[in-house]
């Protein structure tokens, strides 16, 4: 390659690197969610009147989650995303990594606002999301109480649900096992835990269908593949509304998190994107997301603006709440990868 | 001049992500860059007990003036060692921005853990700039205190076992894809005209379909009261559905029709190119059917044979979505190990190592693939 081979390289790096810092100045703000029926009543209730109210366009995208995405994006110099919907253990991560813009309460309205789980130094809560055991009543007609239940293949023949992963798994583990949801994680520290839960993992370890997406385990329950699931609860609503399905929902010993909206650090649509936070956190915007999708919300004046029908489906209804587990993010960030690990090591067994 | 495209090419998209994927392997700079003067102070400790206080004294600093940016990089490659890890220097860190600089600070006071000789080991560890931890963890080894390379505990990790598997089910696929692909590319080019379209048609459309809508039907036709099963059953073949989903006959089918055209083409491609009269002259001189086919036309289709399988193969080994979709508990590949550094915990190093070690299989394979293809005609004949 001689000496205008060598320019022309030179001239093609100009250019990408040209190209893609005059993406980064000019964008609009860019809004990133998870996609799919949700990012659709979104787009209605948030995304389409801020844009009009402000006169400010919104760019949207979904991603998968995952805290590699985001450190990656942080690797590269300027992110090309503003505001995302992040799950707690993201939250967590990014928090301690520096790489979101730290949050205004007073001008989300004051902390008092909103609950305290969905309040924290990088994030504005966005929704209470929770995993719960669902069956089909048109082909399960029985009293199903929690996650014994699901371990009772004998009584209630058939496959089990259950996503792939130590996560949720092992929570589920424990609490068919006996143990109250308050002493789940005390229990998953020690090491006897860990092996407790696998041990109860063995007994139905041939009758589980591992799903990957959230999509899978209700397809599958559709389709009489599956008897009982482990599923995420907003979903199994949409489905009974849009499908006509007869899912049916125990919020014993449901599993919780909260959603959280953060902005990306050295963002150059930062006032824009935390004035958008502030109006996707207002409880009259909020209101209008559990009629069409039944997730909890983290402001605290919803509540008051929802009928009962509604409120009663929702993961935050104190009756919900009743024997319902908080996902402990700390547990996990610091024992994914090694659970992980043991967890697969269980799987080839 | 004219080619300087092709050089940039390969070195943007080939050299350089392979350097980076190479160089995340091995590194491991992210903490000596954060705790420099932890790391010169752990420098003459000899690994045993606790290191003096001058050790906590110097962490404590460190800590203090931390980027954050750069210290959540560093907690992260000791939580991978330690589970807890990060917990125990978020917390330490506190402690150290309560004190001011200099003043003396008693670690094990603020988190008794510090009293364990495990956590300033696995410090120590990593302030070296390069490390085989990786590569050892990607095949479930481990270096024991003594720096001698044993293998982890039973059951706390399954790499080696998923990267076998991964090369069973490639394998599989390759070998069931020959035994379909190959009579089916002699098929297409002994036809001709509509026939010969229609064939080579039904190959090509697979190819034409994302990937994920071809994984979605198996799941339709194959599950428990889906097409194929009613079909079963409903001829009497059987009494109870057949489990065709969610096991590794569910992967191998999915994959089989998914990858067969890699084999399809490169095999029709050569036995097209066979002179038409080869086979009745081997029947003039007196060979049977069957003998002149191992003779003469399985000989000199083997370049077709093999350039497809080492094709099917090396795409088959990265599959993700298929054996995620259509697989059970016990077929997962190793890129579902990868996606999981890489995507959710932001452990690059070992998802650099784990493509490090498919990388280094694929590249063997290829070369003797290379002595295979270099050798000729010989083979079978």
């Amino acid at each position: 390659m001689g000496i205008s081979g060598s320019s022309s390289f030179l001239a093609a790096v100009a250019i990408i690197t040209g190209l893609s810092s005059g993406v980064a100045a000019a964008r609009d703000l860019t809004v990133v969610s998870w996609g799919g029926n949700y990012q659709d009543v979104q787009r209605e209730i948030y995304f389409e009147p801020f844009s009009e109210q402000n006169e400010t366009p919104i760019l949207e995208e979904s991603w998968n989650g995952g805290y590699g995405v985001l450190a990656a994006q942080m690797q590269g110099g300027a992110p090309s995303w503003d505001v995302i919907q992040v799950e707690a253990e993201e939250l967590e991560l990014g928090c301690f990594d520096g790489i979101y813009e730290t949050i205004d309460w007073e001008m989300m309205g004051g902390e008092d606002q909103f609950f305290d789980s969905t309040v924290s130094e990088c994030g504005v809560g966005a929704i209470v999301w929770s995993t719960v055991l669902a069956y089909d009543g048109d082909r399960l007609d029985a009293e199903i109480d929690g996650w014994e239940d699901f371990w009772d293949i004998e009584t209630y023949p058939g496959s089990r649900g259950l996503r792939r992963g130590p996560k949720l798994t092992l929570e589920i583990a424990l609490m068919a096992d006996g143990v109250p949801p308050e002493d789940v994680y005390d229990t998953l520290r020690t090491d006897e835990g860990v092996d407790r839960a696998f041990a109860k993992l063995d007994e139905i370890k041939n009758d589980i269908v591992w799903w990957e997406a959230g999509a899978q385990p209700l397809q599958l329950l559709a389709s009489g593949e599956l008897a009982m699931t482990a599923a995420y609860s907003g979903r199994i609503f949409a489905a009974n509304e849009t499908e006509d399905r007869n899912f049916e929902v125990v919020w014993n010993g449901s599993i919780y998190a909260v959603d959280s909206w953060v902005v990306l650090s050295g963002s150059p649509n930062k006032d824009a994107a935390m004035e958008f936070i502030r109006f996707a956190s207002l409880a009259e915007n909020q209101a209008k997301m559990p009629p069409e999708i039944p997730y909890g919300m983290s402001n605290v004046d919803v509540s008051n603006m929802l009928s009962d029908d509604v409120l009663e489906q929702l993961p935050t209804a104190p009756a919900n709440l009743e024997g319902a587990l908080e996902t402990d993010v700390n547990f996990w960030v610091d024992n994914v990868e090694e659970l992980t690990g043991r967890f697969n090591a269980w799987l080839a067994q | 001049m004219l080619i300087a495209p092709l050089v940039v090419f390969l070195a943007v998209f080939m050299l350089w992500p392979l350097w980076i994927m190479i160089s995340l392997a091995i590194r491991d700079d992210e903490v000596s860059e954060v705790l420099p003067r932890t790391a010169a102070a752990l420098a003459d400790w000899n690994g045993e007990g606790i290191p003096g206080s001058a050790a906590g004294q110097a962490l404590a600093d460190d800590l203090r003036g931390a980027e954050r940016t750069r210290l959540g990089p560093a907690v992260r490659r000791l939580n991978s060692d330690i589970s807890g890890f990060r917990t125990l220097m978020a917390r330490t860190q506190r402690a150290a921005d309560d004190v001011t600089d200099g003043a003396p600070i008693d670690l094990v006071a603020v988190d008794e853990r510090w009293g364990e000789t495990r956590y300033w080991r696995a410090i120590a560890n990593a302030v070296q700039p390069y490390t085989d931890r990786y590569l050892l963890a990607a095949v479930d080894l481990e270096r024991d205190p003594d720096g001698a390379i044993a293998s982890m505990p039973e059951g706390a990790s399954a790499n080696a076992a998923i990267i076998v598997r991964t090369f069973t089910i490639a394998g599989t696929v390759t070998a069931i894809c020959v035994m379909i692909g190959l009579p089916y590319a002699m098929l297409i080019a002994a036809t001709g005209g509509w026939v010969r379209n229609a064939l080579l048609l039904s190959v090509l459309l697979p190819l034409w379909t994302s990937l994920l809508v071809r994984t979605t039907a198996w799941v339709i036709l194959l599950q428990n009261e889906g097409l194929v099963n009613a079909a079963i059953t409903g001829l009497g073949l059987s009494d109870t559905p057949l489990s065709l989903i969610f096991n590794r006959t569910g992967v191998v089918i999915a994959m089989t029709h998914v990858l067969l055209p890699f084999m399809v083409l490169p095999i029709f491609s050569v036995v097209n190119a066979i002179p038409r009269n080869l086979m009745p002259a081997a029947a003039s001189l007196g060979a049977p059917p069957l003998r002149a086919f191992y003779r003469v036309l399985l000989p000199l289709s083997m370049p077709g044979v093999l350039a497809g399988s080492l094709l099917v193969f090396m795409v088959a080994i990265g599959y993700y979505i298929t054996p995620a979709l259509v697989g059970g508990a016990d077929d997962q590949m190793v890129a579902s190990v990868i996606a999981f550094f890489a995507l959710e915990t932001a452990n690059w190093g070992m998802a650099g190592a784990l493509g490090l070690i498919l990388l280094a299989a694929t590249t063997i394979l290829f070369i003797v693939y290379g002595r295979l293809s270099r050798s000729g005609a010989p083979i079978g004949a």
